[in-house]
């Protein structure tokens, strides 16, 4: 195998660190859902919490695609 | 198929050749006007233009359009004293300006070619002044006491062995990831919806050949459906990423005016 088909299949592994990201994101909003439709007028002000919990798991996915990237071109 | 990375690449508009300089250390700094300034001033005039036509006449009791400015403004300033307090009230400019600006640049750049968020350098500009305001405003309120930070209250000694660390390099690593956050969403949405696109036109060519190559009709619909869903979801995404920056910078501010008292 040369350096560089090695360097494709290097780059779509990195991708599989999307897979956690995925998992949490799933979590955070199915838990706010679960818990939303048990109390639903608490549901309103937890939205900025929802929003960063997301955020803060979706940065690892977006680590992984930036891995990805500089597999690729550097 | 049209290369989809082609949407991001800088192009020079006019070349000032005359206000280039040399910076210590760094090297030539090209002052051209290129797509991405005009992106951003353009960013920068919507939300400047903006303002102003929806305050222009203001009233005790507001028009159509004031309702929508005031909308806007009231939402983050509930978003600043909600998340940082009674002391938000300073930085609510800081973050307001954070908000409008990175939304005209995620909104405009699904309306024209070119997404100056998808650039890491107008992304990485605007998180190293977020953190820089963080550890400006934290050093000169706090001082010594920033230490802090690191130390968590009421976490037994042998524990700090472990987390103080594991919070340095968490606090090392929230610029990065507030760069990499808006830039990494901007460019793969971007891509996806380049790369949809391109199956549209490519299968289509191939049903135009005629004979079997007409299996590629459906593909080409589906396709089509496709781009216009990630589109919709590119204009949820264009906000979300705006309050997400709002959000993150709001939070980094708290935990350097609240130190040590969580509220």
């Amino acid at each position: 195998m040369d350096a560089e088909s090695a360097k494709y299949i290097g780059a779509g592994l990195a991708t599989l660190g999307m897979i956690g990201s995925g998992i949490g994101i799933g979590t955070i909003f199915g838990h706010f859902l679960a818990g939303a439709t048990r109390n639903p007028s608490a549901a309103g002000g937890q939205f900025t919490n929802l929003i960063l919990g997301a955020a803060l798991t979706e940065a690892l996915g977006i680590l992984a695609f930036v891995l990805g990237l500089l597999i690729l071109f550097s | 198929m049209a290369d989809p990375m082609h949407q991001f690449e800088i192009q020079k508009i006019a070349g000032l050749p005359e206000l280039a300089f040399t910076l210590p250390g760094v090297g030539v700094i090209d002052m051209s006007i290129t797509n991405s300034t005009v992106a951003m001033l353009l960013a920068a005039t919507i939300v400047v233009g903006f303002l102003a036509i929806t305050t222009s006449k203001a009233a005790v009791v507001p028009g159509r359009l004031q309702v929508i400015g005031e909308g806007v403004f009231s939402y983050i300033d509930d978003l600043v004293a909600g998340i940082i307090g009674h002391e938000g009230r300073k930085f609510f400019p800081f973050v307001f300006s954070l908000f409008m600006f990175i939304l005209a640049m995620n909104v405009l750049g699904l309306f024209l070619v070119f997404t100056a968020t998808s650039q890491l350098a107008v992304t990485a500009a605007l998180a190293v002044m977020t953190i820089l305001l963080v550890v400006g405003y934290g050093v000169l309120r706090n001082g010594a006491n920033m230490y802090k930070l690191f130390v968590p209250a009421g976490v037994p000694w042998y524990m700090l062995i472990l987390v103080t660390p594991i919070e340095i390099i968490s606090f090392l690593l929230r610029p990065v990831t507030l760069a990499l956050r808006l830039f990494g969403n901007m460019l793969g949405g971007h891509v996806a919806m380049k790369v949809f696109a391109g199956f549209v036109v490519s299968l289509g060519a191939m049903a135009a050949g005629g004979g079997l190559g007409m299996l590629g009709i459906p593909g080409a619909a589906l396709s089509l459906g496709g781009v216009v869903a990630l589109t919709a979801l590119e204009f949820l995404v264009a906000f979300l990423q705006a309050f997400v920056f709002a959000v993150l910078a709001c939070v980094y501010l708290n935990d350097v005016v609240n130190l040590g008292h969580h509220h």
